[in-house]
């Protein structure tokens, strides 16, 4: 017989195992990890960070789906630099050393009426996770997802399922869909999740109807509780903590020029330990 | 008649120790402490204790090293303080408890510090005895954060039998112990040992665990815990707001040590997490977190680091002994200046500061002297990387996740300064998050104080 919860854990335990692990797609990795306390308390739009081990970096990442019956959640990783392959290397059964989260405000999920969401890249099962959160809300929902190549898309018929109307972009073709889709629809709100040039887009394209635009922002973090500031974003003028006031932002109002910057700051660094990690030094 | 002066503690030489990241001061040898504890008088009335936020026996500790015991003078101290070798590192004892020793009247006071910190080494290196721990009562206390405020009421209530859990947001335990003190001032591994300490003592420590974002302060409070301590520091780097301050190259002191101390930047590519210094460094402000910076750039390879202070030498706000560490090692004090810009190039990297020469005028409410633009006085220093250290505010995440918590506009927790308790029942809270940004000493001492109304509170509630 299993005991009824009388409420959800109070903290988190280290390490976690992976208990499963698929290819979403050539460079894209799904982990199902044992992460009981985040399963129930986790919500679309948060926020996990991972240590892969002793030597390792902080990492975060995107909540991709919980599963609170298991006490797992479902974590999507791109594997684009030599952090995130190390952890994409890892196999069933494996741990990663620290988890923590969820961290960051949830997305806020209510009834808005009728709702399009856009993600491309390895945020697509961050979207699908918002979807059916706002389905739940009895909005109606139209998600795009694209991604530069066919064989980078993912979770094509789970995206579909899961929104009333689900429209898919290949190859560069998003960009021209969206502009049609906003040019002919209205919606009461839209949410992108995603490369920064393409939340950009759709913010560029939702500002002189005002349509309230959400996007989700991942600048660099470090702690992701407001303790180092590396998040910061100008957002209105003012200074942000993407961490502690974010990852959701008012897409009409971020300085987006400052956030692409801002992202790239640690690319040589980046560049010599994927080299190191390519002959096995690191 | 004692010797006027302290027995000197040995130092890696300057030009060493800025290409490492080894302790500065290497520590009392059996000769030097039994040395300098002789100079002790053993005052019948002694003027440093009362000196000791936490009330450590200093002559009875010294005396003991005196009598070549320093494993009993160890676990004298440790009766009131369980970190001595944290304390004996960075307590500023010159203005504490060496403040009014009587030796201080005609030469040199006695060093308590590095009397602390000698024996707490050898008690280290020769195996630490667990005292005595009363029989459990039953109660239940969830301390918040385990820096140096939450690891004390840890271990005081610990003591007395009740059972303690402390829940930790980053990886590793110790809070500003381990993310935000350098390794050469404070080596990690004596943190983790003292950290150990707490543990055997029989605390359990729950890390990647945000209270807030996993369970609330309510929500503890109504799942089985008698009583809760908040000690969540100071964590919310201030900035300048001047222009230019999101440009890439500027650091809050906060990242810039959390990326060097706690993940090992210094070690990349081994360890993952990098960090950039260029070949000219400038940190804004003149606290020890300031010079912790300044030092951590030169030896992370920076060829000129500037001290960038608005107000003048006598007005820094570090230890003493931090600014003349910091000027042996070549750090240049620009005093009496302040940023007004920052200034970066067409990629968005930051190139240099432009600054305006500032006077001192008159005081202002915190009793220092306001410091005073003076006009045209504007210059541009070349600069690849800036660190700003002007302060940290308490981190927010527990005030706006807790109902009822009365919270100063600085959003510090607002406490009885008896107690520590605040203004919902149960819920105590102490250290940074109370004061604003202090030391590490006077959050123990905050600790010590919550601990005993923690105790008495829930030795009186029923059930």
């Amino acid at each position: 017989m299993s005991q009824k919860r009388c409420s959800a854990p109070f903290s988190n335990t280290q390490p976690c195992r992976i208990v499963k692990k698929r290819a979403m797609t050539p460079n894209v990795k799904m982990l199902e990890v044992e992460a009981d306390a985040v399963s129930q308390r986790g919500k679309p739009g948060q926020f996990v960070i991972v240590r892969v081990d002793e030597k390792g970096e902080r990492i975060p990442i995107t909540l991709g789906g919980t599963d609170p019956k298991k006490g797992t959640i479902t974590l999507y990783i791109a594997e684009v630099g030599s952090s995130s392959q190390q952890l994409a290397a890892l196999q069933v059964g494996d741990n990663i050393l620290n988890l923590s989260g969820p961290l960051g405000n949830p997305t806020e999920v209510k009834s808005y009426g009728s709702v399009l969401c856009v993600a491309n890249g390895v945020f697509i099962g961050a979207h699908v996770f918002l979807i059916k959160a706002l389905r739940k809300e009895g909005n109606k929902v139209v998600s795009v997802i694209g991604a530069r190549t066919h064989d980078q898309l993912f979770m094509v018929n789970e995206a579909k399922k899961a929104s009333n109307e689900g429209l898919v972009a290949e190859d560069g073709e998003g960009f021209g869909l969206l502009k049609g889709l906003l040019a002919e629809r209205q919606f009461n709100h839209v949410f992108t999740i995603g490369s920064t040039s393409m939340q950009r887009f759709v913010s560029d394209l939702t500002r002189p109807t005002g349509t309230p635009t959400t996007v989700s922002l991942f600048p660099i973090m470090v702690d992701g509780t407001g303790m180092c500031g590396a998040c910061r974003v100008t957002v209105g003028g003012n200074t942000r903590f993407a961490c502690v006031n974010g990852p959701d932002f008012d897409g009409h109002i971020v300085d987006f020029d400052e956030l692409v910057s801002r992202m790239r700051y640690y690319t040589p660094q980046e560049k010599i330990a994927m080299v190191l990690r390519e002959r096995g030094v690191i | 008649m004692p010797i006027r002066s302290q027995i000197e503690m040995p130092k890696q030489s300057p030009e060493e120790r800025t290409s490492n990241f080894e302790e500065v001061a290497c520590g009392y040898d059996e000769g030097m402490a039994a040395a300098e504890a002789s100079r002790c008088l053993t005052c019948l009335k002694p003027q440093c204790v009362p000196g000791c936020p936490v009330g450590v026996d200093i002559p009875g500790f010294i005396r003991l090293v005196k009598e070549g015991k320093p494993m009993e003078a160890a676990r004298r101290i440790k009766q009131m303080n369980a970190l001595p070798a944290i304390c004996g590192r960075v307590c500023p004892q010159e203005e504490q408890c060496q403040k009014n020793c009587v030796l201080g009247l005609r030469g040199d006071p006695i060093a308590i510090g590095r009397l602390e910190r000698f024996v707490a080494d050898q008690e280290r290196v020769s195996g630490v005895e667990m005292p005595e721990i009363l029989s459990s009562t039953g109660k239940r206390v969830a301390v918040v954060g385990s820096g140096p405020a939450g690891l004390t009421v840890a271990a005081e209530l610990v003591k007395l039998g009740h059972e303690v859990e402390v829940y930790e947001s980053l990886h590793k335990a110790g809070g500003v112990l381990m993310y935000g003190i350098p390794q050469f001032r404070l080596p990690k591994e004596i943190v983790q040992a003292e950290i150990e300490y707490v543990r055997k003592l029989g605390v359990s420590m729950h890390l990647d665990s945000t209270v807030g974002r996993l369970a609330t302060v309510p929500e503890l409070l109504g799942g089985g815990f008698d009583a809760i301590f908040i000690g969540s520091g100071a964590g919310l780097p201030n900035f300048l707001e001047v222009p230019g301050e999101n440009l890439n190259g500027v650091y809050s002191a906060n990242e810039f040590l959390i990326r060097t101390n706690l993940m090992k930047a210094y070690k990349f590519p081994e360890y993952r997490t990098p960090i950039q210094v260029g070949k000219r460094v400038a940190v804004i402000g003149g606290g020890n977190v300031a010079m912790d910076s300044a030092r951590c750039a030169l030896r992370l390879g920076a060829e000129k680091v500037y001290i960038v202070y608005r107000r003048g030498l006598e007005e820094l706000p570090a230890r003493h002994e931090e600014v003349e560490n910091a000027r042996e090692e070549g750090v240049i004090f620009e005093l009496l200046t302040n940023p007004v810009r920052f200034i970066g190039d067409s990629r968005g990297f930051l190139s240099g500061i432009e600054c305006v020469k500032m006077k001192l005028g008159e005081p202002d409410s915190s009793g220092r002297r306001r410091p005073i633009p003076v006009e045209g006085s504007n210059f541009l220093i070349d600069i690849d990387n800036v660190v700003v250290a002007v302060g940290q505010s308490p981190n927010p995440i527990i005030q706006q996740t807790t109902g009822g918590l009365e919270v100063s506009r600085h959003g510090t927790i607002i406490v009885d300064e008896e107690t520590m308790r605040t203004s919902i029942d149960g819920v105590y809270a102490g250290g940074d998050v109370v004061s604003g940004a202090a030391t590490v000493i006077s959050a123990m001492g905050a600790g010590k104080k919550a601990a005993k109304a923690i105790h008495e509170y829930i030795t009186k509630k029923k059930g």
